[in-house]
């Protein structure tokens, strides 16, 4: 069979030699070896002080964008959930009454809409089947609660703040729409 | 009987108690900070600055925890488990000629609790009573995996010992006395070099490789191994029990350094030694002693962050097969020596 990788190493039962049998030299050896880590830099990142630098295109926590006149992008069509290899998503959609025009951006509308945080694995496929550009993931991490039902999130957590927006120019592929 | 006496023993007792705890205290934040350093880590800096204080966080949540002991245990024997492993640990400290004498109040104070003339012999049978605690642990928490890290202590600690006693054994020919301040000041040399270990490296070798199995440490911690045994013989301990255990493991790693320090490496002898005098030579001295000790524990830490543990037929087969009879041909080679010395043949 052809090896994978050339550290392959032929194990066999062979008798030790003297050196080997009498362990010191391997000790000293070993000992050497992490004598030398003992000056090498350490690798820790002390998290809440320092936060590592995110990867452009990591995928944390989604967000629900709005366009450019702060109407929600999401019409609830639901390929995200059928997307979704973790189940993690469901939704609520509604039509869209009169006098709601300058909420949502077409007739229909998601009225809830839920991610459970802890199915989601993060896969970006929801990303990828959204035809209309509302649901991305974001450089923002999820943080840890106490309970379980805390990590579902609603459209509360999900939808961005009209004053606050969430730049996703960095995962926006298609550049279909502009980035606010 | 002299009453400064007894008040320059009972402060020295009460020092050498005081500064043994502090130690092993600092020695569990020690522990882990040299792991996280051999790892490439930081390890605890949370608790005060530089994680100080870790070792006092850590004994508030020992002693917040519930005090439990198992339905099917003997009370007694697993109560006695843990102080016998503690008060042996302390025990020790007593022989141990921590610096030379100070001149203070118009008198000589010794720096050592009881200068026994059979010292070293008493640190063997106190440290050998050390193994009571575990085993006596082990079998009253009726749970297989402590009687298995009984079992474990014990037969390590019948092998390993005689190899320790037959390298003491040999320096206590060198020196021509079983007191530890003896020992120590035949040590002295020419210029405070004369130290044991650079006549009898093979023993040096022997003693230490029997300190670390005597102290449960890696790669002889076979009693107390997570992987196989979850814990040994403190399975069933919690709380403060626990804590005990634990800690006497750090008194006896502090004493077992405290003791090659004195037998192998000259002791509170340093080079020029011979230039201070007095108190000096006295605070010096001491100092001295304390960084061979700190020395030899980063050395224990240093190698159970190293080595992997032991199978127990290698323990067996290094204890009895090798050390035993190197040991014994290393005593044969310095008897015949000094005997050549004394002019026998």
């Amino acid at each position: 069979m052809q090896s994978l990788s050339n550290k392959r190493k032929v194990v066999s039962d062979k008798k030790m030699t003297l050196a080997e049998r009498i362990y010191l030299p391997a000790v000293f050896g070993g000992m050497w070896i992490t004598f030398k880590h003992l000056f090498r830099k350490n690798n820790t990142l002390k998290y809440p002080e320092e936060q590592r630098v995110f990867a452009p295109v990591y995928r944390g926590m989604h967000v629900l964008k709005r366009d450019e006149e702060g109407r929600e992008n999401c019409t609830a069509c639901g390929l995200c959930a059928v997307a979704c290899p973790a189940e993690a998503i469901t939704m609520v959609a509604a039509e869209r009454e009169p006098g709601e025009e300058h909420l949502y951006r077409e007739e229909k509308y998601a009225e809830s809409y839920e991610i459970n945080m802890l199915r989601c694995i993060f896969c970006g496929l929801c990303e990828e089947a959204c035809p209309k550009e509302a649901i991305f993931l974001t450089d923002r991490i999820v943080p840890t609660e106490f309970e379980r039902d805390e990590f579902i999130y609603g459209k509360d957590m999900l939808v961005e703040s009209l004053d606050h927006r969430i730049d996703i120019t960095k995962r926006q592929h298609t550049g279909k729409r502009s980035a606010i | 009987m002299d009453t400064g006496l007894i008040i320059e023993k009972s402060l020295l007792v009460l020092a050498v108690f005081g500064i043994t705890l502090l130690i092993a205290t600092y020695l569990t934040y020690f522990e882990r900070k040299v792991a996280a350093w051999l790892q490439d880590r930081i390890g605890p800096d949370r608790a005060g600055p530089f994680g100080i204080l870790q070792p006092l966080a850590d004994a508030g949540k020992m002693f917040f925890k519930e005090d439990f002991i198992p339905r099917n245990a003997d009370k007694w024997l697993f109560i006695l488990g843990p102080g016998i492993a503690m008060f042996t640990a302390l025990m020790t400290g007593a022989v141990i000629p921590w610096g030379p004498n100070i001149e203070a109040f118009g008198r000589s104070i010794s720096l050592q609790i009881a200068d026994i003339n059979i010292g070293i012999l008493f640190i063997m049978g106190v440290l050998s009573i050390g193994v009571y605690g575990i085993m006596i642990g082990g079998w009253a928490s009726n749970n297989k995996y402590s009687l298995f890290g009984a079992i474990r202590a014990s037969s390590q600690m019948i092998s390993y010992e005689l190899a320790m006693g037959i390298s003491v054994i040999t320096i206590v020919m060198m020196t021509g006395s079983l007191s530890l301040r003896d020992i120590v000041d035949g040590q002295h040399g020419s210029f405070g070099m004369g130290w044991n270990v650079f006549y009898q490296p093979v023993c040096f070798l022997v003693f230490f490789i029997t300190a670390l199995a005597e102290t449960n440490r890696a790669p002889f911690d076979l009693p107390e191994c997570e992987s196989e045994l979850i814990g040994g013989y403190h399975t069933e301990y919690g709380s403060m029990k626990l804590g005990f255990f634990l800690f006497a493991e750090y008194i006896n790693m502090f004493i077992s350094s405290a003791v090659i320090a004195a037998l192998f490496f000259g002791g509170y002898n340093f080079p020029g030694m011979d230039a201070f005098s007095g108190n000096t030579l006295a605070i010096l001295g001491t100092l001295a002693f304390f960084g061979k000790i700190v020395f030899f524990i980063f050395v224990f830490m240093w190698i159970r962050w190293t080595l992997p543990r032991f199978r127990f037929d290698q323990l067996m087969h290094l204890g009895w097969k090798s050390l035993i009879p190197i040991s014994l041909i290393n005593l044969l080679i310095t008897g015949l020596v000094i005997a050549f010395n004394e002019g026998w043949f």
